[in-house]
């Protein structure tokens, strides 16, 4: 049957018959063989949203919160659900602003994320504005007041050991450690928001969402079958008493300087000031990057935690750690006696002493009470060259040991970022000093504390937690317990006992006596507290600066170290005032304030004098500006050189290549 | 006369009655499915669009009612009045109609709405229907050939001027029931030859197009030199058939393009046979910025329906449908939402659900006794066919993008209503198809 005889009707039937089955053919095309388009699908419908868990609070010692989230609102506006008959004036009035402000904010928000999604009007609501605006949000078709967590701090103390959070930076974006990361996420940059992030941080949740095509959520994917929930970070406990750091902050303003306050029986940190320091609350929200450069450029720093950062030479301070070593090595003994007359001839320059009097050093004890210089720059060198090493190298090696199992030299371990070891000399260090030319005549300041040794008061508290604890310390540090668990295995590494030294107790109480006698009769007696054995080291270091290419000897530091009770002590204390002069004239009545407050709650009314004398002194020298303004001068100066001398030599080399190239053309192809 | 005894309902016929409801039903699911959200707190709400489409149901069932029972021969007798009351109102759409996106094509009373274009297509079928039963016609004579093609473009050229060319090109499906009633084979080869020659035309460059058509004409002459030699008149042919070949693809469709079509017609055009828009047809501000992003509806579109595979996402669970991905998606686009829900085996068993339909009316239309019946059943069969053709094609990217609605299913009143009004008037007629109606 040829075409033109086939009925009619038969190739309309065709017709239609054919165009169905070209139809599905290509629906089968389209919807069975072939994938690309379920995954585009799912690419373009489906949005992850992350949930956020609160951020851990952490709580004091006694239970009271030093840092927290606080509820912020802030107006969300989605401009093209807006009508334009709403009252602009009312809502003008709950958020105290006139309408010109009001147009522009509104238009802003509408521009920023386009008319159809939300963006944020004004961020973080007043309390009050946020009052007026509950009431009436029905009033405001489009407005939304959308809730979120600020981290708060509600004392202004303890800024440099909480730390605080900021949106992760590039860099570390780049770092598969924070693989879990993304643009805008905030993450602990200092303190104890950084040591403790993976714990503080908690666990993100995701929800899949469906969204449409102006990438508006609309609702659950798989009613939110594949949805995670956010579980909130945990809390931290710390060993941290709040008022004790707060009292010390305020002891402590005006003064350049540090205060670590360690309880000896667990390494507990019982307080942490370094001065001058800042409000914590002013590195939050919105205003952070701002004040961090202001605060960045302060010339006393006070971004700067020098509880662990700064070293110090430790001066007559160390004496007791001096004579610890001695005793353990067996060198001395409790009764060893130097003959002191007022200085220290046996290396050819006097070293000057300040008591004269026959028997200042007759034994350990009355070398302590005393600070004899001469007793303890001797002892260090019979240790250094005892027999039994068989040389004075190996002697420095030795001591050099000791004082790495104080946790000298070395950062102590603490639970916060960036801490610094201070220094402690070994014998390669003066083998590059004096060409291998020494003994010991050339380290005998490091016996009282001077020259190349410099700790950090962190590690001068620590070593003050050894003597009372008659020969081990625990490796300080500030959180107690992670979620109410002290048990945490991140806590594991503090619950260690170091042993560093073999000395009898009885010794060690030696030790103690003659600290105790420093308060009792000796330069400490500021220290002394009614119906408490103190014991204590009275320090004032000789320190230089580098100014204008010029070592100049600055005014001396006060420095103070203590622990009381002698018997049963509960608080170890380091306390270093920056140029301020006598050991005890700064330093002590802050320790032993601090101590007071901390042993009986109270300043007992015949100290309170103490109080107001340190709260009324200003002890920043007016130079700390001058010297800081001439070193920023310096650093430009030498970074413009820098940009300078890297520039010239990029050019130098761009000729250089090309001369070789044009070299290489010519020997290659003869052009 | 055989069918006496029984009342007029008893002789509706069933299948049709029943396919239609079936459409009706599964395009009120699909509405409902695209505008569906979880935190909806009931399904009968008035805001959405399946509440309106149910009442535009309620309306269309009862003025089908209505029909029913009115006279068969009630229909003959007003085929030329109302053809001549579409034309008018068509004409005064042009110029006083209202409507979106650069077109024209509603008429507005009060609140009320409605596209004469889409009513229009039952008076021109029943004015064809008339026009070609007449005893006086005798379709075999190229006036009346004329007079039957003036009926179908008329309200077709009408609707053009109210840039709706979309629904225009419904007006064509005349010509296969004409093809039907006489017209020569040859129609239907020119047709198929013209858009073989249309879419080589969008393809190839212009040029080269020219020396491909006139390569093809100089080796048929050569095959057929002997033949041509005796038969002069072949040889005229054969140089008309390349003259207008080329006159087409050089002339009329760059005339077509620059001057009737709309520019997003264009470019829709061109991005269905998957080509940038020529400069020629582009205003000087546009040119040489090479594709535009007229593809995103049908690109949507494949996504939503390729995302279906073989079964489905499952009834309410379209994440492309529902999000408003697809552009105009309970309109047009509502194919979209059954391929993304129901997948390869419901959109084929919907594409079977249009066949059957099809072939049963194909069905009535030969057993009428009267040819007003056969010929006005085929153009509702027509009508439906073009329908679907154009827009399922669409939606899986196989034609341009049509603004034309998908029989029963689409949203929209006037849609449903003359879809509605069609189908009552062919149950009516065939009822009586015993009766014969002049």
């Amino acid at each position: 049957m040829s075409f033109a005889s086939t009925p009619r009707r038969y190739v309309i039937w065709s017709i239609f018959t054919g165009v169905a089955l070209v139809i599905i053919v290509k629906l089968l095309m389209l919807q069975v063989f072939n994938d690309e388009y379920k995954i585009l699908a799912h690419d373009i419908a489906i949005t992850k949203k992350v949930i956020y868990p609160p951020r851990g609070v952490i709580y004091d010692r006694k239970g009271k919160v030093m840092l927290y989230n606080q509820v912020v609102y802030d107006l969300v506006v989605t401009a093209y659900e807006v009508p334009d008959d709403i009252d602009t004036m009312m809502l003008c009035n709950a958020l105290g602003i006139d309408t010109v402000e009001y147009k522009r904010l509104f238009h802003r928000a509408a521009v920023k994320n386009g008319p159809r999604r939300k963006s944020v009007m004004i961020e973080q609501l007043t309390p009050e504005q946020t009052a007026r605006l509950q009431e009436n949000m029905y009033a405001f078709p489009g407005f939304e007041l959308n809730e979120r967590y600020i981290r708060t701090y509600p004392d202004p103390h303890a800024a440099l050991v909480l730390g605080y959070i900021g949106e992760i930076s590039p860099l570390k974006l780049k770092d598969p450690k924070y693989a879990s990361y993304r643009q805008g996420d905030y993450m602990g940059i200092n303190g104890l928001e950084y040591t403790y992030e993976e714990v503080l941080r908690g666990q993100r949740g995701i929800h899949f969402l469906e969204r449409d095509n102006f990438n508006r959520p609309t609702e659950p994917y798989r009613k939110g079958a594949l949805d995670t929930p956010a579980i909130a970070g945990r809390s931290l406990e710390l060993h941290l008493d709040a008022e004790l750091q707060a009292y010390g902050e305020k002891l402590m303003a005006n003064k350049i300087g540090s205060v670590v306050a360690i309880d000896p029986k667990t390494g507990g940190i019982l307080a942490m000031v370094s001065s001058p320091s800042y409000d914590p609350n002013l590195l939050r929200g919105r205003h952070r990057s701002n004040n961090f450069a202001k605060m960045n450029l302060d010339a006393t720093k006070p971004l700067y935690n020098r509880a662990i950062k700064g070293e110090y030479p430790p001066g007559s301070t160390l004496k007791p750690m001096t004579a610890l070593v001695a005793l353990d090595a067996g060198v001395i003994s409790p009764s060893f006696g130097f003959p002191c007359t007022g200085g220290y001839y046996n290396c050819g320059r006097r070293i000057g002493c300040t008591h004269t009097n026959a028997g200042h050093a007759a034994n350990l004890r009355i070398a302590l009470a005393n600070s004899c210089n001469a007793y303890f720059v001797h002892i260090l060198r019979m240790m250094v060259d005892a027999q039994k090493y068989g040389s004075v190298k190996k002697g420095v090696q030795r001591w050099h040991d000791y004082f790495d199992d104080f946790g000298f030299g070395h950062p102590t371990g603490v639970d916060l970022p960036y801490e610094k070891g201070g220094y402690v000399p070994d014998s390669a260090k003066y083998n590059s000093m004096y060409g291998g030319n020494w003994n010991s005549c050339n380290m005998l300041f490091v016996g009282m504390g001077q020259g190349e040794v410099n700790l950090t008061p962190i590690q001068l508290a620590n070593a003050m937690c050894i003597i009372a604890n008659k020969g081990y310390y625990y490796t300080p540090h500030l959180v107690r317990s992670i979620g109410g668990n002290p048990k945490d295995t991140i806590l594991k590494k503090y619950q260690v006992r170091h042993k560093v030294t073999n000395i009898p107790d009885t010794v060690y109480n030696i030790v103690a006596l003659g600290m105790q006698d420093v308060v009792e009769h000796g330069t400490g007696r500021v220290a002394q507290l009614p119906g408490v054995n103190v014991c204590a080291k009275t320090g004032t270091v000789e320190n230089k600066a580098v100014v204008d290419g010029q070592v100049v000897k600055m005014k001396d530091h006060s420095v103070f170290v203590a622990f009381a009770p002698r018997e049963d002590p509960k608080i170890a204390i380091a306390v270093i005032v920056e140029n301020a002069g006598f050991g005890a004239t700064w330093a002590g009545p802050v320790a032993s304030l601090m101590m007071e407050e901390y042993l009986t709650d109270s300043i007992a009314t015949n100290r309170k004098h103490l109080e107001t004398r340190l709260y009324n002194a200003n002890l920043i020298n007016p130079y700390v500006y001058t010297i800081d303004a001439a070193q920023r001068l310096k650093d430009q100066v030498r970074w413009e050189r820098s940009v300078e001398r890297n520039r010239v030599n990029d050019s130098l080399q761009r000729v250089e290549d090309s001369i070789r190239i044009k070299r290489w053309f010519k020997k290659t192809y003869g052009i | 006369m055989a069918n006496t005894g029984k009342s007029v309902f008893g002789r509706v016929d069933g299948i049709t009655l029943l396919l239609y409801l079936v459409l009706v039903f599964v395009g009120m699911m699909a509405i409902f499915s695209v505008e569906y959200r979880s935190t909806d707190p009931t399904i009968f709400m008035m805001s959405k669009s399946h509440m309106r489409q149910f009442i535009w149901l309620g309306i269309s069932l009862f003025v089908g009612l209505l029909i029913i029972f009115t006279d068969s021969k009630f229909f003959s007798s007003v085929a030329y009045l109302s053809y001549t009351i579409g034309l008018v109102l068509l004409l005064l759409t042009v110029f006083i109609g209202v409507g979106t996106k650069g077109s024209a094509s509603w008429l507005g009373f009060g609140s009320v709405k409605f596209q004469p274009g889409e009513v229009t297509k039952i008076f021109t079928s029943l004015a064809i229907a008339k026009f070609l039963s007449s005893p006086e016609t005798n379709f075999s004579t190229l006036k009346h050939r004329l007079i039957g093609s003036a009926l179908a473009l008329v309200p077709a050229v009408l609707i053009v001027l109210q840039q709706e060319t979309g629904l225009a090109l419904v007006y064509l499906c005349f010509f296969l029931v004409m093809y039907r009633e006489g017209l020569p084979h040859i129609i239907l080869i020119i047709a198929f030859s013209a858009i073989a020659l249309t879419l080589a035309t969008l393809m190839i460059e212009k040029t080269i197009l020219f020396y491909i058509v006139t390569g093809l004409a100089l080796f048929t002459a050569l095959l057929m030199r002997k033949v041509l030699s005796k038969e002069k008149m072949l040889a005229i042919i054969l140089v008309g058939v390349w003259g207008i070949c080329v006159l087409f693809s050089q002339l009329v469709v760059p005339f077509i393009f620059k001057n009737v079509l709309q520019k997003h017609q264009v470019e829709r055009i061109y991005t269905t046979v998957g080509q940038d828009v020529p400069d020629e047809y582009l205003a000087p501000e546009d040119r040489g910025k090479g594709s535009t992003i007229s593809g995103y509806n049908v690109w949507q579109s494949k996504i939503a329906i390729g995302s279906g595979g073989l079964t489905g996402k499952g009834f309410l669970n379209g994440t492309s449908t529902k999000n408003e991905f697809v552009p105009e998606q309970n309109t047009d686009f509502i194919f979209c939402a059954i391929g993304e829900q129901f997948g390869f085996l419901g959109s084929t068993a919907l594409v079977l659900l249009y066949l059957g339909l099809m072939l049963r009316i194909l069905v009535l239309a030969e057993r009428q006794r009267s040819a007003f019946s056969r010929i006005y059943a085929y153009c509702v069969a027509s009508i439906f066919f073009i329908h679907f053709a154009i827009n399922i094609s669409m939606t899986i990217g196989l034609a341009p993008v049509i603004g034309i609605t998908l029989p029963l299913l689409s949203y929209g009143g006037t849609s449903l209503l003359s879809f509605s009004i069609l189908m009552a008037i062919l149950l009516r007629l065939d009822a009586d198809r015993q009766v014969m109606i002049r």
